[in-house]
């Protein structure tokens, strides 16, 4: 609920649709694109409906809306069609704040010292770099740590971190300890997949070290 | 003598496990890829408007895929007008024949050879010792990499895999100096092995980094001077490449050759750039009597026109491999053929079996680094989409998995059964966890809580805190 109530502070509307279910991103990964189709459609119907802007609070699921279901649908011109309209007025939650913010600060205070993973799929996927920190440094009492190898994959990777659990675990283990060496004491993404991922891994390993979602971070900031 | 080929491989899940709990594997790993990391994006850093040069270097390759046949045609014709004999291999038997048939021909016995992945592929050492004929790899990693009878991991450092104390053993064992593990020393070693080498060869064998189609100028870059060695001191020189190794101008390989150095190794130049047009001529100091070059399509002329063809575009830097955290973990002989990291993971089911290979494409986070890095910027997880897509077609998944998808597909587009199996999958993961946390799963799951916890799902979903939400307001 962390992105609605920092999106109501904000002045902002937010509807949800009942009918929305998944973007289909499991299948198109693993290669089941018939799949994939299905589970698309109905989501570009579903956001099809609405009207303005059309806020992702997660990296992955960002780019497969903005750029994957046009590559999913170029050969189904209606589908295209939809695919282009909502990509135009779909961003991800970060990359949203910072296009309708001129001020970063927007009152939020929290006494910790962050390590920011930025998702693959939000930095190298949908280009977003500088949003999610800048909102970090606007939260007063919020100090970034600088983790070594900052901008490698934590190992998530949908369903390749349960068909491939060795090299997976093993990437995370080197992102993890690369965060624990910062000197963090949470660690902040703006992907459900990585942050679920790198939480389970913290978990296994016994470390106190807490994972949030950038709209959690404003969200318990502003609720002070 | 070299490794046998094509020795039967344990699946990739093994090969992966076994990489992964490779500790000095990663050790010699992570050294390399941090420092060729770095070096690289300090070099692109010193090129002026390199994201142009990239854009460039790209378009004239791309635009030269798109009529191949007719570049190569022009190539061979220049190859021949300067004095090159050319032959064309479809498939690695008909490569080896060549070369084995060249070297028959001149009475050849001993060989001195350059780097080269396109003859890994056809494993062309084993056919030419086959025939009687002795080669002796001169790139330092490849030599070190036949001595220990292994295969290289890596496109530009065949031995990133090992430490110099094991190349020391190696070295000790198979060539009796003594043991040292000071890499001066140890390339000292090699050095005085390699020139006596150069000179008792008959026959030359290179790689081919480049090839202009505009003169039919070939190129061969190198650290060392092996290749300039191997093309220019032996009486025959016989040049493998790729058929797609063609670029449409001088003006094309300048550019290319600024890209090259700068994403393998992080130099601006390679210490060697060679380039020649033919055999020796009348009133040269030097140079080969004779110059072959042996033109392998091996399965790349069935990429053309295809959704994946622009991977022809490659110009084997391996910047992919450096920037790859999946090849960071388990190096690259876990790929189990010739090109690892993620170009392997394209060419490897494009060139040899989009079913058979398919665990390569699926064993990446889509995480994007090495289009980042890549220096004709090769879209390489759109591919690799592509490729899971295709071999799922070729060879059907897992059954689990096929049936998982289309219990996926079934819920996920109706939300009324979306709502009810969602609140089944709650019920039954929490009824798993503990204090709040997943330890064990069955299943496909158990994947997930091999290595981490999940995190047991909240009482209420997001849509019924939402609705409660909006009521109240």
């Amino acid at each position: 609920m962390a992105v609605v109530r920092v999106l109501e502070k904000l002045g902002i509307e937010v509807e949800v649709p009942l009918a929305q279910t998944c973007c289909g991103q499991p299948a198109y990964n693993a290669g089941f694109h018939g799949d994939a189709r299905v589970v698309a459609r109905h989501t570009l119907d579903v956001l099809g409906a609405t009207t303005g802007p059309i806020v992702i609070p997660s990296g992955s699921c960002g780019d497969m809306v903005i750029h994957q279901y046009e590559v999913l649908f170029h050969d189904e011109p209606a589908y295209l069609e939809k695919a282009h309209a909502v990509s135009q007025r779909s961003r991800e939650f970060s990359q949203f704040l910072r296009e309708i913010l001129d001020n970063t600060d927007i009152g939020a205070k929290v006494a910790a010292k962050v390590a920011y993973h930025p998702s693959c799929h939000l930095l190298r996927g949908l280009g977003v770099r500088g949003a999610p920190t800048e909102m970090l440094r606007g939260v007063q009492g919020v100090e970034l740590a600088e983790a070594k190898d900052q901008d490698e994959c934590c190992g998530f990777g949908g369903l390749f971190s349960v068909k491939n659990p060795e090299i997976s675990g093993d990437m995370m283990g080197r992102k993890l300890a690369n965060v624990e060496a910062s000197g963090a004491d949470r660690l902040v993404s703006c992907d459900l997949g990585c942050l679920m991922h790198l939480g389970g891994g913290l978990n296994r390993r016994g470390s106190k070290i807490k994972v949030q979602h950038l709209a959690q971070v404003l969200d318990e900031g502003l609720s002070k | 003598m070299s490794a046998a080929p094509d020795a039967p491989l344990p699946p990739f899940a093994e090969r992966a496990r076994a990489a992964v709990k490779n500790e000095k594997l990663h050790i010699a790993l992570g050294r390399a890829t941090d420092a060729l990391g770095s070096r690289r994006s300090t070099a692109l850093g010193s090129l002026p408007n390199s994201d142009l040069v990239r854009d460039v270097a790209r378009k004239a390759k791309m635009d030269m895929l798109h009529d191949l046949a007719g570049h190569l045609e022009r190539f061979e014709e220049r190859l021949k007008a300067n004095g090159v004999h050319v032959h064309w291999a479809e498939n690695s038997a008909q490569l080896n024949q060549i070369v084995v048939d060249i070297g028959r021909k001149n009475g050849v016995k001993r060989i001195v050879k350059g780097k080269s992945m396109a003859s890994e592929e056809t494993h062309l050492n084993v056919a030419l010792e086959g025939a009687g004929m002795t080669v002796v790899e001169t790139d330092l990693g490849e030599y070190i990499v036949q001595l220990a009878k292994d295969r290289p991991s890596h496109i530009i450092l065949p031995i990133i895999h090992m430490t110099r104390e094991e190349i020391g053993k190696v070295m000790h064992e198979q060539i009796h100096v003594p043991y040292s593990d000071d890499t001066q020393t140890l390339a000292g070693y090699a050095r005085v092995r390699l020139r006596e080498e150069f000179l008792r060869a008959d026959m030359g064998i290179t790689g081919t980094n480049f090839g202009v189609v505009e003169n039919g100028t070939l190129c061969i870059v190198t650290n060392e001077g092996n290749g300039r060695m191997s093309s220019t001191m032996p009486r025959v020189h016989v040049m493998i490449m790729g058929m797609e190794r063609i670029v449409p101008t001088m003006h094309d390989l300048d550019l290319a050759l600024k890209l090259l150095a700068r994403s393998a190794t992080g130099q601006k130049l390679t210490v060697y750039t060679t380039m020649f047009r033919g055999p020796r001529r009348p009133d040269d100091e030097d140079g080969p009597q004779e110059l072959h070059v042996v033109l392998l399509d091996n399965g790349r002329a069935n990429l053309l026109g295809g959704e994946n063809a622009e991977i022809l575009g490659c110009i084997r830097c391996g910047a992919c491999l450096n920037a790859c955290p999946v090849y960071k973990s388990i190096g690259g002989h876990a790929y189990g053929d010739t090109y690892p990291g993620p170009i392997g993971s394209i060419l490897t089911p494009e060139l040899r079996g989009k079913g058979e290979w398919k665990d390569l494409p699926g064993a990446s986070s889509l995480c994007g680094a090495c289009r980042d890095v890549c220096p004709v910027r090769l879209d390489i997880p759109r591919m690799l989409l592509v490729l899971r897509n295709e071999g799922n077609k070729e060879k059907p998944a897992q059954l689990e998995l096929r049936l998982g998808m289309k219990v996926f597909r079934t819920i996920a587009s109706r939300p009324g059964l979306y709502k009810t199996a969602a609140a089944l999958g709650r019920f039954g993961l929490r009824l798993l966890s503990k204090n709040g946390w997943v330890k064990w799963a069955p299943g496909l799951a158990g994947g997930w809580t091999q290595v981490r916890d999940l995190k047991a799902p909240a009482k209420k979903t997001f849509q019924q805190l939402f609705r409660e939400r909006k009521a109240k307001a």
